[in-house]
């Protein structure tokens, strides 16, 4: 058989890649059975103890981290997702001074540098005198995941048949009938993509958290904290059990929407 | 919100317009309307497009507000009332049937609104209406074109508006399935009683359809009427030509007697009863149907009861089964289109063949329209009658020298 190199080449490559990117993920899964004492860098035997007990150690410090970025992560996504879909809704639909301004002006914080949006925000936290904590971690969240949520949720309002909204009001709808029954239904794809990648955002920010964080600890900023002196096995078994619930929530979503594909194919 | 939220209308209610203007940044869409339509009445306001027709629907259900003017339903104002609580529904051009419902769902959504009894019952009695019953659990986007728009008239009637508004709605169907709907939808309203507004620029389809047609042309209307009214005796050359052709020529009038005009048009005189024309003197532009011409290849025998033009050459045949149409180049007034059945097997007269076209005089009306205000013959881009036009123009002129 003649070996073709375009042939090989490919795979070989995708083959590598992939690998590249799955080793740390996959170090960090088998290392979260590693029978480790304070440092976590050699194999030292399987154990489950690490996932039946991932509370227990430091006084339960990585869980507090995690549970921290679940509340900031869960807050700062509604707050911002309410008040971006509001504000895309207004961008795209009606005409009021400034428009295009605030439109311009909520690109500002995806292009800033998350050095420089932290520290401006923590001079002025600073200078008002808010004192660091939770608050002012969701609010720094809440803030730049605006900008992420009026994005997507612009372009599925832009691609909304307002003929839609009208027939609602035609059809003896009240304005906030036709809000709930057919606007916020027909936008829910956009929204619901827009609230996941606020959550996933929040919750591995590491860089402005930290600047407004004060002594409250998030889960990156624990492991950045704990990765100078060894991060213990229980960190990965967090980061672990995170990335199954990712893996799991997308194949369920992948599944059903074929199925769902398969099923209407039939019906037409 | 009494008017929306009581109980079923009954019968189709009065729509009355008055003094109604829009006008948008920039431009006039409607300029002082004043319209009436009749309880039970198929109306079809006709034009092309830009005219205002749509603007004028849209200000009806209430998606936007009228300048100045009023509007009256069943005798009621409803200028200040929000879309929801008009009594008026709307078949959509793009039919706007809700994605995430199911048919369904799409049709009980009015009367779910209005909290009426029953709204599941009431939406299958109206799927049945429109045949489409079977299909009440689907998707719309599962549902083929014809069948959409269906649904979308299901669920305008299932509400039994006091006044339905159609907004070109068999615009993306294709022939065979608009000449289905058409049928349909004129049946339904004949069932029903009710009260339709149809918008829409396809005038065979307002001719089929409505009792009335008012034809509108930059944002007022030019004519009223029942349809064979407005085809057989148009007021004005927009409508001459808009619903269907027409060959209209201008002279000035040289006699009148108690029953007819006759009209001086480039040294041949037409005779066009008084009753059939709107102006009896001074410059008058008369006009002919095409299909009303017979076209002769001799001259023919003088009657008193035919207008005759000629002689005139054959310029261009094109056959289309049922019929044949001839354009003719007469030296002074242009191209003539006569339509002729073709009773023989294919065209009589050929390119090139000299003829001559006469009609009944009771078939030729004379338009309102003054004619100093419109070109004197209708603007042709036709290389052959600019010719034509040309050539008599240039003779005039070494006549006079």
């Amino acid at each position: 058989m003649k070996f073709s190199l375009g042939k090989w080449l490919l795979p070989v490559y995708a083959v590598l890649a992939l690998t590249f990117l799955m080793i740390p993920i996959i170090y960090t899964f088998i290392f979260s059975f590693n029978d480790s004492l304070k440092s976590n860098i050699t194999w030292r035997g399987f154990t489950l103890d690490k996932w039946l007990n991932v509370c227990k150690v430091q006084g339960g410090a990585v869980c507090e981290a995690f549970g921290n970025s679940l509340i900031i992560g869960a807050v700062a996504t509604v707050a911002a997702t309410v008040m971006g879909t509001m504000i895309a809704i207004a961008i795209v639909r009606y005409k009021f001074k400034f428009r295009s301004a605030t439109s311009l002006l909520l690109f500002l914080p995806m292009a800033t540098p998350e050095v420089v949006l932290g520290a401006g925000l923590a001079a002025q936290f600073l200078s008002v005198g808010v004192p660091k904590d939770m608050t002012t971690i969701i609010l720094a969240h809440t803030m730049f995941c605006i900008s992420f949520v009026v994005v997507t949720v612009k372009a599925r309002v832009a691609s909304l048949d307002p003929a839609l909204e009208e027939a609602g009001r035609d059809l003896y709808g009240s304005p906030s009938q036709v809000f709930m029954r057919i606007t916020f239904p027909l936008l829910l794809p956009g929204i619901l993509a827009a609230a996941l990648l606020s959550f996933a955002l929040s919750f591995d920010d590491f860089i402005i958290t930290n600047f407004n964080s004060g002594s409250v600890t998030t889960f990156p900023k624990y492991i950045y904290i704990s990765a100078s002196r060894g991060i213990p096995a229980e960190a990965n078994v967090i980061a672990s059990a995170v990335f199954l619930i990712a893996l799991v929530v997308v194949v369920t979503t992948q599944v059903s929407a074929a199925a769902r594909a398969k099923r209407l194919a039939k019906l037409g | 919100m009494s008017m929306a939220t009581g109980a079923f209308a009954e019968r189709g209610a009065d729509l009355e317009l008055v003094g109604i203007s829009k006008r948008f940044p920039g431009f006039t869409a409607i300029e002082s309307l004043d319209l009436t339509i009749p309880a039970g009445s198929f109306f079809a306001l006709l034009g092309p497009s830009g005219c205002g027709k749509t603007t004028t629907l849209r200000l009806v259900a209430g998606l936007e507000e009228p300048t100045t003017g009023r509007i009256l339903i069943g005798g009621k104002d409803v200028t200040n009332l929000k879309p929801y609580q008009r009594p008026v529904n709307t078949v959509f051009q793009s039919y706007a049937l809700f994605p995430h419902m199911t048919v369904l769902e799409n049709v009980a959504f009015g009367l779910r609104r209005r909290k009426l009894a029953d709204p599941v019952g009431k939406a299958h009695e109206a799927l049945r209406l429109v045949e489409l019953d079977h299909l009440a659990a689907r998707k719309p986007q599962q549902l083929s074109g014809g069948q959409q728009q269906r649904v979308a008239l299901a669920r305008a009637l299932v509400n039994r508006p006091a006044l339905l508004l159609l907004d070109e709605p068999l615009g993306a169907l294709d022939l065979k399935l608009r000449r289905q709907m058409q049928l349909e939808l004129k049946t339904i309203q004949e069932e029903v009683g009710l009260t339709f507004l149809h918008v829409t620029h396809d005038q065979e389809e307002a001719m089929t359809m409505a009792d009335t047609i008012a034809v509108m042309n930059k944002g007022r209307i030019e004519q009223m009427g029942a349809p064979e009214q407005l085809y057989e005796l148009p007021k004005t050359a927009f409508v001459a030509n808009f619903l269907g052709q027409s060959n209209l020529f201008t002279g000035t009038v040289v006699g009148t007697t108690s029953t007819a005009i006759s009209v001086d048009i480039a040294g041949q005189k037409i005779v066009v009863p008084v009753g059939r024309s709107h102006r009896h003197s001074g410059d008058v532009t008369i006009g002919v149907r095409p299909e009303k011409l017979s076209l002769h290849r001799e001259a023919p025998v003088i009657d008193p009861a035919r207008n005759v033009i000629g002689p005139a050459h054959v310029i261009d045949v094109s056959f289309s089964g049922v019929s044949t149409q001839y354009l003719i180049a007469h030296p002074s007034l242009g191209t003539i289109v006569v339509f002729a059945q073709n009773m023989a097997f294919g065209p009589v007269a050929h390119v090139g063949e000299q003829v001559w076209v006469s009609w009944d005089i009771e078939h030729g009306f004379g338009l309102a329209d003054d004619p100093a205000e419109n070109p004197r013959f209708a603007a042709d881009t036709d290389t052959k009658s600019i010719a034509a036009q040309r050539h008599a123009a240039l003779i005039a002129e070494l006549g006079e020298a």
